[in-house]
């Protein structure tokens, strides 16, 4: 473990976020206008919040609420405090903003220390870090950790994939951090350039994160590989990765000494009790540069609170289902892409490469999935093919309740992400 | 027997769209590859082309290099002569032999012999060839394809 607190008596971390929450609304309050205007709206006063019991009555904070101010309008900080500055890359409108002072970059680091450490990363690891280094905040936040736990830090960055597997080999790497499209991508390319995974390599953990990975993915890199699979979750509105990450008994801590988490009804807003599912909130409480308070990230998680096996009394999430506004709604019946992707990585014949394509036809939705046959499975001819294709639709239909059209095409051609996989294609008139 | 009369078959998965079979025919003929027997197999959306080539290796590399998945198999070639019935009776052996056929084409040599070639479960391929060969019935050795 890399800081006591993550064991803390929840007691002893509930004062200390009571603590950090009063200081921070009493900052938000003077020196934001948009959450002055927004407290005084709902009548809210800082003295009125005496600590985390109080979190529910303060308001919340959108995406869209950042793009609204952008590009500083929400910092808390002067400029001449604000020693970086990252953003999203702004493909579904204005892009957010975010800005860290030294501080900041100092809680950003120490959180990112907490995630290496789940791997006993240390001295002597060699860390080959393929999130994209530049305004994205994957490969500078799992930069900076790895450096004060005084790995071995490789800043690869993405794409040139080949390449990357040479250095992988002749540097020794020993942990590697990147999407889990992106990991399973490396296994593929490494296997046609004649690599044996497991002996040529000295991989012996990753990080995988930024974007969602059923349980089938993880398996597949898991066993391609041969490592150890830590999640990594973060968002650059609240931190970038650090917020939470998963230990060797796989349950994502969260560093709810600096994000306080809460699970809310999307519709209502109301809180929900723990055990309970729902859009995981985020406060954050040391943040001087973009303090948010009750941030909305529309992932669909659930909180738990009982002790781990790890010795961490941080509050656990469950790996994120789905994002609130990733769901689809096909022909009424509600559907997460990840919910696919577990049925597809149960089927043996494919590959875990797939999009889905949603469109009109007449009044009624119309689903189908683009799957990757496995170079294997169509030795067998025709017949095997349309069975297999037979068999992931009754298996969607069966699980899911989806009357899905599956569309067997040829392995490699889906797009392979070197960032967030693309997995929808949603072409009806009313889509977002 | 198996190794002396299996002959590698090339088997190319291809979604049903337009110039895909020409990236195919253009890749083989870059390599220099010649077809020696060949099968399509499709479905609405998606074919199989299966390959008998000169040079195995060196189409698959080729097939590969473009972006094509491909997978070998082994399959077996017999030589009858190019009369009424001659099918018949290969079939009738294996049949015989309660072994099924997954598939089977095949091509006219030269004006009196005709090339006929089976594929069969890998676990019964031994017992094929043994029965054909007991029969009388000629078995292709590979090099007849290959060179």
């Amino acid at each position: 473990m890399w800081n006591s607190i993550e064991a803390a008596p929840r007691e002893e971390l509930e004062g200390l976020q009571s603590k950090r929450l009063k200081e921070m609304v009493e900052r938000v309050y003077h020196l934001v206008p948009f959450y002055k205007k927004k407290f005084d709206e709902l009548g809210i006063s800082p003295q009125d919040i005496r600590g985390v019991e109080d979190l529910k009555r303060l308001p919340f904070t959108t995406k869209q609420d950042l793009r609204d101010h952008y590009p500083f309008s929400l910092f808390a900080a002067p400029m001449d405090q604000i020693v970086r500055i990252h953003s999203s890359s702004g493909t579904t409108g204005k892009p957010t903003v975010v800005g860290y002072t030294q501080r900041d970059m100092d809680t950003w680091t120490e959180v990112m220390a907490r995630t290496y450490k789940m791997a006993n990363v240390g001295p002597g690891d060699i860390v080959h870090n393929a999130y994209g280094y530049g305004l994205f905040t994957g490969g500078l936040g799992f930069h900076y950790g790895a450096e004060r736990v005084g790995a071995s830090v490789v800043p690869s960055s993405g794409g040139f994939t080949k390449r990357q597997l040479l250095l992988m080999k002749d540097f020794g790497a020993t942990i590697l951090c990147c999407t889990p499209s992106f990991a399973l991508h490396l296994a593929e390319v490494a296997k046609d350039e004649g690599y044996d995974l497991k002996n040529d390599f000295k991989l012996r953990a990753g990080f995988f994160g930024a974007e969602p990975a059923s349980e089938g993915l993880r398996a597949a890199i898991r066993d391609e590989w041969g490592i150890d699979y830590h999640e990594a979750y973060g968002l650059s509105e609240i931190i970038g990765p650090g917020v939470a990450a998963s230990c060797k008994y796989g349950r994502l801590h969260i560093n709810e000494d600096h994000f306080i988490p809460e699970i809310i009804d999307p519709d209502s807003g109301e809180v929900l009790p723990p055990g309970e599912e729902g859009e995981l909130v985020f406060t954050t409480i040391t943040k001087q540069g973009l303090p948010i308070v009750r941030y909305r990230t529309k992932d669909i998680t659930t909180l738990h609170r009982e002790p781990c096996k790890c010795g961490r009394t941080l509050v656990v999430m469950e790996t994120v289902k789905g994002r609130s506004d990733d769901m689809l709604i096909v022909n009424g019946v509600n559907v997460f892409p990840s919910q696919v992707e577990h049925v597809l990585t149960k089927v043996e014949g494919i590959t875990p490469n797939y999009v889905i394509v949603v469109d009109k036809k007449g009044v009624l939705d119309k689903l189908e999935v683009w799957v990757e046959v496995d170079e294997k499975t169509f030795a067998g001819g025709i017949g095997a093919l349309e069975e297999l294709k037979t068999k992931l639709q009754n298996e969607m239909l069966n699980e899911l309740y989806i009357n899905a059209k599956v569309k067997l095409v040829e392995p490699k051609t889906l797009e392979r992400s070197m960032g967030k996989a693309q997995r929808i294609i949603d072409k009806r008139p009313d889509a977002k | 027997m198996r190794s002396k009369y299996g002959v590698k078959q090339i088997s190319v998965f291809l979604e049903n769209r337009k110039g895909r079979l020409l990236e195919v025919t253009e890749a083989l003929t870059e390599a220099n590859i010649n077809i020696r027997a060949l099968a399509m197999a499709e479905s609405a959306e998606f074919g199989i082309l299966r390959l008998v080539v000169d040079n195995p290796e060196k189409a698959k590399n080729a097939l590969s290099k473009s972006g094509f998945t491909v997978n070998e198999q082994d399959v077996f070639a017999v030589e009858v002569e190019d009369r009424p019935g001659s099918f018949n009776e290969v079939v009738k052996v294996l049949a015989g032999e309660d072994i099924n056929i997954d598939y089977t084409y095949a091509f006219v040599g030269d004006s009196k012999r005709a090339v006929l070639i089976f594929r069969v479960a890998d676990d019964v391929l031994e017992r094929a060839l043994k029965a054909l060969d007991e029969k009388g019935i000629k078995l292709v050795e590979p090099i007849f394809f290959y060179s």
